[in-house]
C-alpha cells in the first residue's frame, strides 16, 4: 500500500490551480463537467428521436454536440488512468473498501444506490448550474457568490447522505 | 477542433493530477463528507487558493476574461442541495466519475448511467423550472468583492490567509 500514496493533496491540488490558470490563459475557458452530462444525453436521445430533441428548449441551449467540455471529461479518464497504471494504483473494482466494509459485496446494492445518487446529483447540478469542477472551483476562483453558496450547499447535502448511509440508514 | 484538443490536453492533465492527489476515490470523498479525513479539501483548496492569485493578477492586466454564473439562490441552493444529497450516495462527482473509471473503480460506472438519466429528466423538467425555481432569488452574475464594494486583493490575501490556518488546523488534527 505504500506505493498507493500519491502525492501531497497540497501539491496536487496546486498544480492542478496552475493547470486552470492556462485553460483560462490560452483557451479561454474555465474547468467543468456536468454540461457534458447533459450534452452526451442529447445526443443519445437523438438516436431515438432526433424531432423531440431539436425542440426541447434545453437542448436547444445545451446542443447535443462534442465540445471543448466533452473531450476535457473524456481527458479526465486518460490522465486518471495514466496516472494510476504508471504508479502501480491501477484496480479493478466494483465495490469501494469503505463500502464493503459497512455493507458488504452485494455488487447489485451498490449499483443501485450508485445509480440513483447518480439521477438526483445530476439534476441538482443542472438545477445549480454546475458541480462541484464548475461552481466548486471555477466558480469559487473567481470569487463569484453563486460558488460559494453552491460549495457550501454540495457540502451540506453530502454530509447528510453520507452520515445518514453510514449510520445505519444504510443497512 | 484545436479547441477540442486543447480540452483534451486539459483535461488529461487535471486527470493525472486528480489520480495524484488521490481525490477520485470514493472512500476519499465520503470521508470527507464524514469528516474523517480533508483530502478533497485540501485540493480543492489548493487549486482554488493558486488559480484565484493566477486568473485574477491575468485580469488585472487584461488577459483573461471572467466567465461568472449567475446568482439564482432558487436554482443554487436547492440545486446545491440535491446534488450534495446524490453526492453523498454515489461518492463521485461528475469529472471524478470519469477519473474513477480511469483508475478501474468501475462502481462509478452506475453513477455515470445515473448522471446521464439525471440529466435527461432534468431537461424535461427545464421548461416548469425556468418560469418557477429558477426566478427566485436572481441577483445576478455578482462577485463577493462586488458585493462588498473592494478591490479583489482585499477579499484574495485575506481567503489565502484563511485558507493556510486551515490547513495548519487539518494537520494539527490529523485530517
Amino acid at each position: 500500500m505504500e506505493k498507493d500514496r500519491g502525492w501531497s493533496p497540497y501539491l496536487a491540488g496546486a498544480l492542478s490551480g496552475l493547470v486552470s490558470i492556462g485553460s483560462v490563459w490560452f483557451v479561454g475557458k474555465y474547468l467543468g463537467a456536468s454540461t457534458t452530462f447533459v450534452r452526451t444525453t442529447g445526443i443519445i436521445e437523438k438516436l431515438f428521436s432526433p424531432e423531440r430533441v431539436a425542440k426541447m428548449p434545453y437542448f436547444l441551449k445545451e446542443a447535443p454536440i462534442i465540445d471543448w467540455q466533452s473531450m476535457f471529461v473524456l481527458g479526465v479518464a486518460i490522465g486518471a488512468f495514466i496516472a494510476a497504471i504508471t504508479s502501480g494504483s491501477f484496480r479493478w473494482q466494483g465495490i469501494p473498501d469503505m463500502w464493503r466494509n459497512a455493507f458488504g459485496p452485494s455488487v447489485s446494492y451498490r449499483a443501485w444506490i450508485a445509480f440513483i445518487g447518480g439521477i438526483i446529483a445530476m439534476f441538482g447540478a443542472r438545477l445549480a448550474d454546475g458541480c462541484p469542477s464548475g461552481h466548486g472551483l471555477s466558480g469559487s476562483l473567481q470569487l463569484a457568490v453563486s460558488g460559494y453558496v453552491a460549495l457550501a450547499c454540495f457540502f451540506i447535502g453530502g454530509m447528510i447522505t453520507a452520515n445518514w448511509l453510514y449510520k445505519g440508514g444504510g443497512k | 477542433m484545436m479547441d477540442l484538443m486543447y480540452g483534451l490536453i486539459t483535461g488529461i492533465l487535471f486527470g493525472f493530477l486528480l489520480q495524484k492527489g488521490r481525490v477520485i476515490r470514493y472512500d476519499k470523498q465520503i470521508a470527507a463528507l464524514r469528516l474523517q479525513d480533508m483530502t478533497i479539501v485540501k485540493f480543492m483548496l489548493s487549486h482554488i487558493a493558486v488559480a484565484m492569485v493566477g486568473v485574477y493578477f491575468l485580469y488585472d492586466i487584461g488577459l483573461v476574461k471572467l466567465s461568472l454564473k449567475a446568482t439564482i439562490l432558487g436554482g443554487v441552493v436547492i440545486g446545491g442541495l440535491m446534488f450534495g444529497l446524490g453526492w453523498g450516495l454515489l461518492g463521485y462527482c461528475p469529472a471524478t466519475s470519469l477519473g474513477a473509471l480511469g483508475e478501474g473503480r468501475w462502481d462509478s460506472l452506475w453513477g455515470i448511467i445515473g448522471m446521464l438519466v439525471g440529466a435527461g429528466l432534468y431537461a424535461e423538467a427545464y421548461p416548469y423550472l425556468v418560469k418557477t425555481v429558477l426566478t427566485w432569488g436572481n441577483y445576478g452574475k455578482i462577485t463577493i468583492p462586488q458585493v462588498l464594494g473592494i478591490n479583489h486583493w482585499f477579499v484574495i490575501v485575506p481567503f489565502i490567509v484563511l485558507t493556510l490556518l486551515l490547513f495548519r488546523w487539518f494537520e494539527k488534527k490529523g485530517l
